[in-house]
């Protein structure tokens, strides 16, 4: 915005400025959109607890405070105090821990499930009765079978991340349309060949759609997963928390969980962008 | 053409599908020849077998009865050296029109840079040359088909069977891809099999239309066209065939509801 540019055409330069800040507004109005609701709920959090003596649940600022203390230590300097990053950490180590083993599990079993009849003949009807069985039902025999510790944990997780994975990928592999076979055919690729060629390929979205939502899953066992007497995670310290009626903690570690599901979800879906972006239903 | 080479010959071949149980024959006794270079349309109502025809050609399907032979050997199954261009398309969505002209040649294991080399003459010829790195799905349905011929020529394919390519198109791009396939065809010197319930699109494209029935499916009549080209639809001999052609069909009409 010049002097020049003002003197020589004034109706322009007088709504340039106007346009930019329609732009910015624009711009700012999907996060505007988003925050509404949090705001509204927290500002109903607050007049429900704020200043009442005996509140079960504490006001926004003392988790605001707790959530402080709990990353960087110095208000309370108790057992919690600058603990977040290693549960942060610890926990992710078991979220990525069990989806990766999950992937490497039902990637694989769900090509042949799709592709090979007598494997899904064999297989699905197991798999099939194994799946409503919720991971909590687990926790005790994933804790005689591979004991207290993280083990259990990663197991829980890559229980609850293996099916969503596996009924994607079966989904993908059976749904590539058939015409798409013919064409490679026609066009000289083996039929050896058709399955990186073509199969691959064409499930991809569908996998994807798995991956994430395997992903989402392992962050939601996670706090059954570190039930299983693991002294860190995000999910310990909200059981840690519980037991000691340190309410602001549990909920400071719910929130943790949140933002780092979000966090890792919005790194999934970029790579899926990245991979996908040739599929209109992906981009 | 009567020195040409015969490339294509059907001998008494029949279909039979098996569908729940039923027997459902959509193809019998049908005969043909086809030679090098010959532009054939298959003509017919929904039902008559055509488009079972071409795909017993192109080695989709598997001949109940009879012989399908090409340059005298048996077809055994779906080959480089037929391709086939579908009404849908059937192109990679994942590829690039580049990626999905270059599949056959890749599959074939030809080096990149003579597969990229195939890709960009075959874009430029059906004018697609700003497209090369766009995805199928932002393509326009005449700009898909266009790359679907592309990538069977490309594959250095001798028979190109067409399965109602430009059914799903509208009129106006339907006649410009008729033009840019006769002018690939005079210029490749490609044989064409070419599938068709159009009497009109049959007339103008095709050297001998084949008018097959329904009821079972079978080749009715094959009838030469001879008009010289550019064929000229308000010319009194197109005309005159496209009315003859219309009888043939309708007749067969009345006989399948009779």
């Amino acid at each position: 915005m010049s002097v020049a540019a003002d003197r020589n055409q004034t109706p322009p330069a007088a709504t340039a400025p106007r346009r930019q800040i329609a732009f910015e507004a624009a711009r700012l109005k999907q996060p505007a959109l988003a925050l509404l609701l949090p705001l509204l709920l927290l500002i109903l959090w607050h007049l429900a607890t704020a200043g009442k003596a005996y509140s079960l649940i504490p006001p926004p600022t003392q988790v605001g405070l707790a959530f402080y203390d709990l990353a960087f230590g110095g208000i309370r300097n108790d057992f919690f105090s600058g603990t977040l990053l290693t549960h942060v950490i610890a926990s992710v180590s078991r979220v990525y821990g069990g989806f990766f083993l999950a992937v490497l599990a039902a990637l694989p079993l769900g090509l042949l499930i799709g592709r090979i009849e007598v494997v899904r003949q064999m297989l699905d009807p197991m798999l099939q009765i194994l799946r409503p069985i919720p991971v909590t039902a687990w926790l005790p025999l994933a804790m005689i079978i591979f004991g207290i510790g993280p083990t259990s944990a990663i197991f829980l997780v890559f229980l609850g991340a293996f099916y969503p994975i596996l009924i994607n990928t079966v989904f993908g592999v059976r749904s590539v349309e058939p015409r798409l076979f013919e064409a490679a055919s026609m066009l000289g690729c083996t039929p050896s060949a058709q399955f990186a060629k073509v199969v691959l390929p064409a499930s991809l979205p569908a996998i994807f759609t798995g991956l994430r939502l395997g992903l989402g899953f392992a962050w939601m066992i996670i706090v059954i997963g570190e039930m299983t007497g693991v002294p860190t995670g995000l999910g310990a310290i909200i059981m840690e928390a519980r037991q000691l009626s340190r309410t602001e903690i549990v909920i400071c570690g719910m929130i943790a969980i949140g933002v780092a599901g979000f966090i890792s979800d919005r790194i999934i879906l970029m790579i899926g962008r990245k991979l996908l972006s040739w599929s209109p239903n992906h981009v | 053409m009567s020195d040409t080479p015969t490339i294509l010959s059907l001998r008494h071949v029949g279909k039979t599908f098996d569908v729940q149980g039923r027997k459902i024959e959509a193809l019998r006794d049908a005969n043909l020849d086809v030679k090098r270079g010959e532009f054939v349309c298959l003509l017919g109502a929904s039902g008559c077998g055509k488009s079972t025809l071409l795909r017993i050609v192109a080695g989709f399907e598997t001949a109940s009865s009879g012989d399908v032979l090409m340059w005298n050997r048996p077809i055994e199954g779906p080959d480089p050296t037929r391709g086939m261009v579908f009404q849908d398309y059937g192109l990679f969505p994942w590829l690039t029109v580049r990626d999905n002209i270059g599949f056959g040649p890749a599959s074939r294991r030809r080096p990149s840079r003579e597969v990229k080399e195939t890709a960009d003459h075959f874009i430029d010829l059906v004018g697609l040359g700003k497209f090369a790195d766009v995805y199928p799905h932002q393509l326009s349905g005449g700009m898909k088909q266009r790359v679907a011929i592309a990538r069977v020529l490309a594959n250095e394919a001798e028979m190109v069977l067409m399965d109602e390519p430009f059914g799903a198109l509208d009129a106006m791009t339907r006649e410009r891809l008729q033009d840019e396939l006769l002018d690939l065809w005079d210029r490749t010197k490609l044989t064409v099999l070419f599938v068709t319930h159009s009497i009109e699109e049959a007339v103008v494209l095709s050297n001998r239309v084949i008018v097959m029935s329904a009821g079972p499916g079978r080749i009715d009549s094959d009838i030469t066209v001879d008009l010289p080209r550019p064929r000229d639809v308000s010319s009194q001999d197109f005309n005159e065939l496209r009315r003859s052609l219309s009888g043939k069909l309708h007749s067969h009409h009345g006989k399948v509801a009779a």
